[in-house]
């Protein structure tokens, strides 16, 4: 096939418009959801004393980093499946959360304490707040690809590692509302290291299956 | 150069809201320049330059593929630049070759150049073979032949909407062989 006909075939097929990336997005992330809530409700289950906790700031805050972390993510997934688009300038938008978390440490720092820093950072849900936010994760993440797969980013790698910390951001949402231990430290210890062990999978995957 | 470049855009806008005529015109404005620039790249790994001819196909291809992620608001010349690097790159890096692709091999094509003749493309040729059969009749019927989608319809006695999505189909399904082989 010579290039003009290429060119009369793609010029033939110009009614087609694909979805654009951020519905795609939304769709698969919707379709991925279920699974990830299945796990959850099958495995943990919301923490008995929920609607005491619900006054507690602190576990308040677990749900604004773990928002913040999975919309930025978000947004800059979307930058990055432009292929003109690079980290530069909206790398930013991932300080949010850590913001949020700094800032929640300096506040639980200025209160009196019953426990000491070292215990309220290891907590008691180590464990399976580094199993489960991943095990919630890989649906999500998998969605998250499938919807990315319409853009066309420069680098895949990169969108993918940001796909595993969008997924992991949503997965920790729901985490939080399980898992017992409300200290920032916590929360900017284990589920900072389960969001890495994600956004590596995803960067992983991403160079594979992102490429265009 | 720049009103090339704006001429571009406008081209993309109006085949993005449905003039086929446009997008037709808009890709064989661009062909020559990423010719040239393919086989600047080519030249500069040591590369035969007669195989410019496939990476100019993946190019439009992708930029087919990915008209989506252009956004309207902004200048179209960067977005099909980015696209031509990536897949030139990816060209060079599937023959063997790590190089620095040069922003400028795009971007400046000199005013006056001799337009570089067609090359043969082997490449789309022979994936177009591995196609399931109904897509690469379409594909056939509508670049070799030159028929169009109605007279495409009536040959294989499919409905408009069948032939379309053959055609799309058989598209992807071509670009998504040429990635992964």
């Amino acid at each position: 096939m010579d290039t003009d006909q290429l060119i009369r075939t793609l010029a033939a097929d110009n009614a087609y418009h694909s979805r654009p990336v951020g519905l795609a997005l939304m769709l698969a992330l919707l379709a991925a959801a279920p699974v990830s809530l299945l796990i959850f409700f099958a495995e943990l289950g919301v923490r008995p004393d929920v609607m005491t906790a619900m006054h507690n700031p602190f576990f308040d805050l677990k749900f604004a980093v773990t928002v913040a972390l999975a919309a930025s993510a978000i947004a800059v997934s979307l930058h990055l499946s432009r292929p003109e688009a690079s980290l530069r300038g909206f790398g930013w938008w991932l300080l949010i959360p850590a913001g949020i978390l700094v800032a929640a440490i300096s506040g639980e720092m200025m209160m009196p304490q019953r426990t000491p820093m070292m215990t309220r950072l290891i907590g008691k849900n180590s464990m399976t707040c580094m199993s489960a936010i991943p095990a919630m994760s890989l649906p999500l993440l998998a969605g998250a690809l499938y919807g990315l797969r319409q853009g066309a980013p420069s680098r895949p790698a990169a969108a993918g590692a940001i796909a595993g910390m969008l997924s992991a951001g949503l997965a920790a949402t729901i985490y939080a509302s399980h898992c017992t231990d409300d200290s920032p430290l916590f929360v900017a210890t284990w589920y900072t290291l389960a969001t890495a062990i994600v956004a590596t999978v995803g960067a992983f995957a991403g160079r594979r299956v992102l490429r265009y | 150069m720049r009103e090339r470049e704006d001429e571009w855009t406008g081209l993309m806008r109006s085949a993005i809201s449905g003039d086929d005529a446009a997008y037709h015109r808009l890709l064989e404005a661009i062909t020559p320049v990423l010719r040239a620039a393919a086989r600047r790249g080519l030249a500069r790994a040591g590369q035969p330059v007669d195989q410019s001819e496939d990476i100019v196909q993946d190019i439009l291809l992708a930029v087919h593929l990915k008209r989506q992620t252009w956004d309207a608001n902004a200048p179209f010349a960067p977005w099909l630049f980015a696209i031509a690097r990536n897949k030139l790159i990816d060209a060079l890096r599937r023959r063997g070759r790590r190089i620095f692709v040069n922003i400028d091999d795009f971007a400046e094509t000199l005013p006056g150049e001799a337009p570089e003749p067609t090359a043969s493309a082997s490449e789309v040729t022979a994936q177009l073979q591995t196609l399931p059969p109904r897509q690469r009749d379409v594909l056939q019927s509508i670049a070799v032949d030159s028929a169009s989608i109605k007279d495409t319809a009536a040959k294989f006695s499919m409905s408009e909407g069948a032939v379309r999505v053959a055609l799309h189909r058989g598209l992807a399904s071509l670009t998504a062989k040429l990635r992964d082989r």
